[in-house]
């Protein structure tokens, strides 16, 4: 097996369309994708929520916990690690992760096949 | 003592009487009988099941008798109401009742007493009344309606609560009572003329050592006037006889059962009578001779008795016969010797006119054993002082009667056998496992233990109990503020902060989370800082509020326009109609009274509301902890029985509060009549028409928990509703907790809705120009989110599907048909979701695939 296949960095919109602490939406190589930016780092994982099935995401809460920066769902509130995707709240339920940097003050995202 | 006897293994039990010892002996018998060994049959004379008639005045101060019904249903139970028994047949071991017989393995009687009317002239008359079941509570209110006086005869514990209920009535009332004092077998004399100026100063004239000798009718046939024995005459349009009870022993009587030296069935320790088939419990029973007019006692026998079925051996362990009574912010108790007459016994008393508290304690002759006592005023000291007699003091005894310092001295010295809640013999000991076990608050001491749950005088002291346990219940708000909600609003109002980041830096730590920015969020929308997508606090909000819609399982929103009190025009309803129609929206109707539109996407919702806003509409705020509908009925403008305007203040209201941000949602409604159409005590706030006013109701909600608002205030005139209504909902705002309803605002509040009284109608804590002050800067600041948010590019630039893709909608969004509108397609798991995008059947927009 090789390594996970690895797509090329898309990019996505200026660094100022995203608001700190609050995410945004966007469509890479169409999958939806939720957007972070917080405490002075950008995240990406995948828009779908892994428990209640909708593509929300991109619409929960930023916080940490214990100094880690989390997301909230909006749909049933489950916390996750934005760092791993992990879920805080539920065992072995997690967030699918991307890649996401910003090169001249444009936000650019790299999808993660995984699985 | 009384060793088990044959006969008594189960088969059928016929229980003779409903009230709420039979009651508890039924609950007993079925909560231990698990191999079913007994049948159950009730008799009952009334035709109402099981109610608290400890709560009984509860009935005037707008409690429904629902709310004071004991009975749950039980399969193994055989409740016959409305069938009294009319006699035993002891040698065939039949109950005959009129409509047939009852065969009995064993029998338990609990028929409980009648009150006792002196022999007087006139005490047959129409508008004379006893004070006994919700049947004579309803007819007293019946009679009430359009008389001014009345007068109650006996100044006793039963007396002085119907005295109560009659002031309620809106009645000049007086009390008559044979004794010098008031309450004469609870409290001694310097209580009794301390009580005395209480119940005075709430205009109850006391008439003390006189006896009424006669009852006169006036023109009309119906009692007028009482007849003193010191010649003086009393004006009464109606009269409650409050002059003792009697056991209701005729049935054992005839069925040739010995009685009590002064009546009631008499039975021994085990409450068993001469029968060994037959047993007796409650008011009627008289244990070895003697019987107990109070509950506790009573719920004592139900237990010996559901014991000695089950083949145990209980017997009765004596009586309590400590009371507490409040009348309306007057608190009397009394408890163990309160008369002294332990011989050699010592009184320490303490009497403090500024405060009107009056306490005595009585103590063995070396000081050191306390034997019982009196308060009247403050009897916050009652369920530690009731708990620790015959035993040695918690606390030197001044310090244990200071008015409100006595509870909490002494919680840590209560012996581990003592009675903390005496209605339900729950010790202290039983108490301290709970907790030990895990209980880690009122609600689930209450839940596994049942202290608290009957008369609540011990809640405070299971407070001091958790505390004493070292069990502290956190404020924190979470694991970013430190402070409860409530400490965090006078934060930020008193310290005039605009931003959660000043907030967090100033007052927390960390970068806030799903509880506390919503939290903050929502202080900052009630102090008005402005729109709630304006810079850093669209960050804080919910998706709800962010989005000004309400988040749907698939991910799209539903839209609730405003339609005040639910009046609509045919225009709007077309407008509604339409927009509904052209973007495929999923319509119902809510509970609320307003429409509601299902299936909009993010990037739809400012083109709905283009359109609602350009034909009049206006935020119905159902994605907010908000102000939601103010619901009404008709009202008299049209309903043949309205008797005021209710859909007009219906409206009035909800113009008046919409958009105003809460620790949770506010739900109201009024409606035009007593027959309470659109289920006003259903709400936080609801108000019902009176033929001169209005009536008030608070804290009431469906829901989970389903509760009735209390009545608050009767007969207002608009501008005094609307002055309270504005305080009470300022000062919820203000002091509740997150996501606290006002039902369960008013609940946790020490002094309940006697406190909530004095903070918005006396002003005690001086807040009420404050209140004012802020409703008043709400109303003249609200402004329509959806219009504010239309007019500002932007704010309309968070309505996107997409921030790389804003023009083309989220393709997860799909619709089935059902009943002839869209509906989510539903039960795809997730991991499925990639595929059930590709077989949608897609309404609206095309689907766009990438």
């Amino acid at each position: 097996m090789t390594a996970p296949t690895m797509l090329d960095w898309a990019v996505v919109c200026p660094l100022d369309l995203l608001d700190p602490d609050r995410g945004a939406a966007a469509l890479v190589d169409g999958v939806q994708v939720a957007l972070f930016r917080t405490g002075g780092e950008l995240y990406a994982v995948d828009n779908l929520d892994p428990v209640g099935g909708a593509y929300v995401m991109s619409r929960g809460i930023v916080g940490s916990r214990g100094g880690v920066p989390t997301l909230a769902s909006p749909l049933h509130k489950q916390v996750y690690d934005l760092r791993t995707g992990r879920c805080l709240d539920l065992p072995d339920v997690a967030l699918r992760r991307h890649e996401v940097r910003c090169r001249n003050g444009l936000v650019e995202v790299r999808l993660r096949q995984e699985g | 003592m009384s060793e088990r006897r044959e006969g008594n293994s189960g088969g059928r039990v016929v229980v003779v009487g409903n009230g709420m010892v039979g009651q508890r002996f039924v609950e007993a018998l079925r909560a231990r009988d698990h191999e079913r060994r007994w049948r159950v049959t009730v008799l009952a004379e009334e035709r109402r099941p099981a109610y608290d008639r400890v709560r009984l005045s509860a009935f005037f101060d707008g409690a429904s008798a629902e709310e004071l019904n004991l009975h749950t249903p039980d399969d193994g139970v055989e409740l016959r109401l409305g069938e009294p028994a009319t006699g035993i047949d002891r040698a065939r071991r039949v109950v005959t009742t009129a409509a047939g017989e009852h065969p009995y393995d064993a029998l338990v009687l609990a028929t409980g007493s009648y009150a006792f009317v002196p022999p007087v002239d006139g005490t047959d008359l129409p508008g004379v009344f006893v004070y006994r079941t919700l049947d004579d509570l309803e007819a007293i209110r019946e009679h009430a309606r359009g008389r001014r006086t009345g007068a109650v005869i006996g100044g006793g514990l039963l007396g002085l609560e119907a005295a109560n209920a009659l002031r309620l009535l809106d009645l000049s009332t007086s009390v008559v009572e044979f004794a010098p004092r008031l309450m004469p077998v609870q409290v001694d004399e310097a209580g009794g003329a301390m009580l005395r100026r209480y119940v005075e100063e709430l205009g109850v004239t006391s008439y003390l050592g006189v006896a009424t000798t006669a009852l006169r009718p006036g023109p009309d046939g119906a009692v007028a006037a009482l007849e003193l024995s010191d010649g003086r005459t009393l004006d009464a349009e109606l009269v409650v006889v409050a002059a003792g009870i009697r056991p209701r022993d005729e049935l054992a009587r005839a069925a040739g059962l010995p009685l009590g030296p002064r009546g009631g069935v008499l039975v021994d320790d085990a409450c068993r009578t001469a029968d060994e088939r037959i047993w007796a419990v409650g008011e009627c029973a008289a244990v070895d001779g003697t019987c107990h007019g109070l509950v506790a006692p009573g719920y004592a026998t139900a237990e010996v008795v559901a014991d000695r079925l089950l083949g145990g051996a209980a017997t009765f362990p004596g009586a309590d016969t400590a009371t507490k009574l409040k009348l309306l912010g007057v608190d009397v108790a009394s408890f163990g010797d309160a008369h002294g007459v332990t011989p050699g016994c010592l009184d320490v008393t303490f009497t403090d006119p500024a405060t009107r508290a009056y306490a005595k304690l009585v103590l063995s002759d070396d000081a050191q054993t306390l034997l019982g006592g009196v308060l009247v005023g403050d009897a916050s000291a009652y369920p530690t002082l009731r708990a620790c007699v015959g035993g040695p003091l918690p606390g030197p005894p001044l310090a244990l009667l200071a008015p409100a310092g006595g509870a909490t001295a002494g919680v840590g010295a209560l012996p581990a056998a003592a009675q903390v809640c005496s209605c339900n013999a729950v010790t202290r000991e039983q108490i301290d496992a709970a907790i030990a076990d895990g209980a880690a608050d009122v609600p689930a001491l209450k839940a596994c233990t049942r202290a608290g749950t009957s008369c609540g005088s011990c809640v405070p002291m299971l407070k001091q109990l958790l505390d004493a346990a070292g069990v502290r219940q956190s404020t924190a708000l979470c694991e970013h503020f430190a402070a409860s909600r409530q400490e965090l609003f006078d934060i930020v109002r008193v310290r005039g902060i605009r931003t959660f980041s000043q907030l967090i830096a100033e007052h927390g730590r960390g970068r806030g989370c799903d509880i506390c920015k919503p939290v903050v969020a929502s202080i900052l929308a009630s102090l008005g800082t402005g729109h709630v997508l304006d810079g850093e606090q669209a960050s804080l909000q919910d998706t709800n509020d962010h989005f000004l819609a309400n988040l749907q399982r698939d991910g799209s929103y539903s839209v609730v326009p405003r339609i005040p009190g639910g009046e609509i025009s045919p225009e709007k309803l077309i407008v509604i109609g339409e927009v509904a129609r052209d973007f495929r929206l999923y319509t119902k109707i809510t509970g609320g009274q307003r429409i509601d539109l299902f299936g909009a996407r993010v990037e739809q919702l400012p083109q709905i509301w283009r359109r609602l806003v350009d034909a009049g509409f206006e935020s119905g705020h159902a994605y907010g902890k908000a102000l939601r509908t103010v619901k009404s009925c008709v009202g008299e403008t049209w309903c043949r029985y309205g008797v005021q305007d209710s859909v007009g203040l219906a409206i009035a209201l909800e113009l008046r509060y919409r958009g105003l941000r809460a620790p949770h949602k506010l739900k109201s409604a009024v409606s035009g009549c007593a027959r309470e159409c659109a289920e006003a005590r259903g709400k936080d706030f609801g108000i019902i028409a009176t033929e001169t006013g209005w009536n008030l109701y608070v804290g009431g909600n469906g829901g989970f928990r389903p509760r009735h608002a209390d009545l608050f205030a009767t007969d207002l005139s608009t501008e005094e509703l609307v002055r309270l209504i504005d305080r009470f909902l300022m000062y919820y705002i203000r002091t509740a907790d997150r996501l606290q309803r006002t039902a369960a605002w008013i609940e946790a509040m020490d002094g309940g809705l006697d406190h909530l009284r004095s903070v918005i109608v006396d002003d005690s804590l001086g807040l009420c120009a404050e209140l004012d002050a802020a409703m008043a800067r709400h109303v003249a600041s609200y402004s329509d989110e959806w219009r504010d948010v239309l007019e500002d590019p932007d704010r309309l630039r968070r309505f996107t599907s997409f921030v790389n893709a804003p023009d083309v909608p989220d393709s997860s969004i799909t619709f089935a048909v059902e009943r002839g509108q869209p509906v989510p397609v539903r039960g795809a798991p997730p991991a499925a979701a990639a595929d059930r995008r590709r077989q949608p059947v897609t309404l609206g927009l095309p689907e766009v695939r990438r």
